[in-house]
This record gives structure tokens, sequence and C-alpha cells, in this order.
């Protein structure tokens, strides 16, 4: 599959943004290629603060891209979400031409960060452990985690990847859009609803 | 949340006015995704299980037959995609073939994590097992749902 690709010059339009040449779109990433070299070297220094047994470094790719993660999916849930619900079509479609393509790359990077670095810090200090007292809330986390992955590889990024899909077609679907951007946008709330149980846990647990 | 569901000025995407002749064309079908998530769900419940227990070992029993049940549910949603007629395949493939990269890298990170904390033996195949239903899966849902609403390459 090619990455990038030019979608075909769109039909005249009253909202079209300004095109870099006369009738021709630009050029639509479904992947940022020029975002893969730092995920790439995100995904190193992760293994590295692994195999090295940094707790520090543990604790920063965990709380860092935790709280990222956590700050992307509220603020796109209950922020850019209900913004972008009552923008006239064009604009949306040109907002999501540039945000998911962000989006395929960014949240991906920030989930397995968190989680691996999380999963690692947890055995280091003890937490996996039945004997850890907030045990409970430790589980409790892991459910509120997995219900957010069904939610986001299930529903938001296949929508993400369809929407990113239909814009590459000379004549892009809007009813079809519109129905996967409402997928996309509630499934973002229902995940950011899901953070703040994640908010409430990781709270509960730092505090003992 | 509000959804603008209002008439728009015509644009470059026409709202209301379908231009993928195969946009609904899976209506009625078996429910491809549903059988997708269901497996990745299966697979998620049985790391919750043996997480449940750390570090003691959990009754690996629940787990293998809930990670056997979702890679059950991974071939039925293969077949069900093999079964297709009328299907944009190269977009498919195209989908599937970087995804497959990505959740591999994912993947891999994973298993390095699970034998660098010392999983051996039967819980290694296991977790092994489940990281496989989870980087398969995973990419015949996101290929199916791009593909599903391309237009079929027309067969000379």
């Amino acid at each position: 599959m090619a990455l990038t690709s030019t979608a075909a010059a769109p039909p005249a339009a009253t909202a079209a943004p300004p095109t870099p040449a006369a009738g021709q779109a630009p050029a639509l990433q479904i992947v940022p290629l020029r975002a893969l070299p730092i995920v790439g070297a995100t995904l190193v220094l992760l293994v590295v603060a692994i195999a090295g047994n940094w707790l520090w470094a543990l604790d920063f790719f965990h709380v860092a891209g935790g709280a990222l993660w956590t700050a992307v999916d509220l603020f796109l849930g209950f922020v850019i979400g209900p913004i972008m619900g009552r923008m006239p079509i064009p604009a949306r479609v040109e907002f999501s031409k540039r945000l998911m393509p962000k989006m395929v790359v960014l949240m991906p990077t920030l989930v397995v960060c968190t989680l691996a670095a999380g999963w690692q810090l947890a055995r280091h200090l003890g937490n996996l452990s039945t004997t850890y007292p907030e045990h409970g809330w430790l589980v409790a986390s892991i459910v509120v985690v997995a219900v957010m992955a069904v939610v986001a590889l299930g529903l938001l990024e296949p929508a993400n990847l369809a929407v990113l899909f239909e814009f590459r077609k000379p004549q892009p679907d809007g009813e079809l859009i519109g129905r996967l951007m409402r997928r996309f946008i509630y499934a973002a709330g229902v995940t950011g609803a899901m953070q703040v149980a994640t908010l409430i846990i990781m709270s509960r647990l730092a505090t003992g | 949340m509000h959804v603008d569901e209002r008439p728009q000025a015509a644009g470059s995407v026409r709202p209301g006015a379908p231009t993928s002749p195969h946009a609904d064309a899976f209506a009625g079908r078996p429910p491809i995704p549903l059988v997708c998530v269901a497996s990745m769900a299966l697979v998620l419940l049985s790391g919750i299980y043996l997480a449940a227990y750390l570090p003691r070992r959990a009754p690996l029993g629940p787990a293998v037959g809930l990670v056997a049940v979702a890679g059950a549910v991974l071939v039925l949603a293969v077949v069900l995609v093999a079964g297709l007629r009328q299907f944009a395949w190269d977009a498919f493939f195209g989908v599937v073939k970087w995804a497959l990269v990505a959740y591999a890298v994912i993947a891999g990170i994973l298993e390095f994590v699970f034998v660098y904390d010392g999983t051996r033996g039967t819980m290694l195949i296991l977790l092994t097992a489940s990281l496989f239903v989870f980087a398969v899966d995973i990419p015949v849902l996101l290929g199916f749902s791009v593909a599903r609403f391309q237009v079929p390459r027309a067969r000379s």
C-alpha cells in the first residue's frame, strides 16, 4: 500500500481551501512518514528503559505517556469533538484531513509507552502482587484499559482509517464520512469517560 | 454531543450524496467487525484473568480456553472475509500488510517484556498465542473496515 498518495482533484467547491496548484488537492498522507523516525526512536528508548531497569525512565514513560494519552482523549472527546460536530461539513473535512493522520501515529505510540512502562513499573514496585493493598484497584485499571482498547481498536481506529481512505477518493462520500466521523467522535467520548475513571484509579494508587 | 446534520453548501465532499456504490454492500452480511472485536475482547479477558493472579500463577485452564476461543473466532473472521465476493482485495491487503508490520512491532515489544520478566513455559506460549491473535486480528479488522467502502477493482 502506498502510504502517501495524492488525492485526485476535487470538483469545484465553495468551501475548498487554497490548493497548491490549480485543480490539485494537497497530498493526503494516511501515515505521516516524517513522524515515523520519532516513533521509532521513542520505542527504542522505551525498550532500553525496560532492559536497563531504569525506574526513572519507566516512570517518565508511564506518567508522560499516560498524561498525554488521557489529555488527548479528553480534549478530543469533550472539546474538539463537540466543536467539530457544529462545524460545516467542508470545514470538518479539512480539519479531519489534517488531524486524523497524526492520530494514526500518535495514539498507538502513547498507548504502547504508557502500558509497557506501567507494567514494568508496577512489577518493580511490587504493585502487581495480590498482597499489595490496592491490588483490586490495579486490576480495575487493567479492566478500564481493556475496555478502552476494545473501543479504540474496534471502533476508533477502523473509523479513522476508513475516513482517511474515503478522503483519497476523487469524490468522497459525504454521508459515509459523516457517519464514520460520528462514530469516531462518540467513541472518543467513551474513551474520554474511561480516562476519567483511569485518573481516579491512578490517583488512588499513587496515594495508597 | 451535538452533530450538525444540516445540509451544507456544495463542496468537494458532497453531504447526503453517496458516491461509494459499495458503501452499504455489506449490510445484512455476517458482522465481520463484530467477530474481530469479539476475538480481541476474549484475548484481553484472558490477560485480565492472568494479571489478577499475579505474582501467583493463575490456573491456566480458563485462560487457555479464552485464547483458544479467541483464535477460533479469528479464524472465523478470516474465513468470512475470504468468502467475500465483490470485495476490494487490493485495498484490504494494502492496509493489512502495513498494519501487520505495525502490530508486529507492538507485539514484539510486549513479547520482549514477557521474556525479559522471566516468563517461561506454558505461560509464555499462552501469552505469545494471545499476542499472535491480537497482532493478526486488528490488521484484519482495519483492512476490512477500509476495503468495505472501496470500489472493487474490475476484473479483466
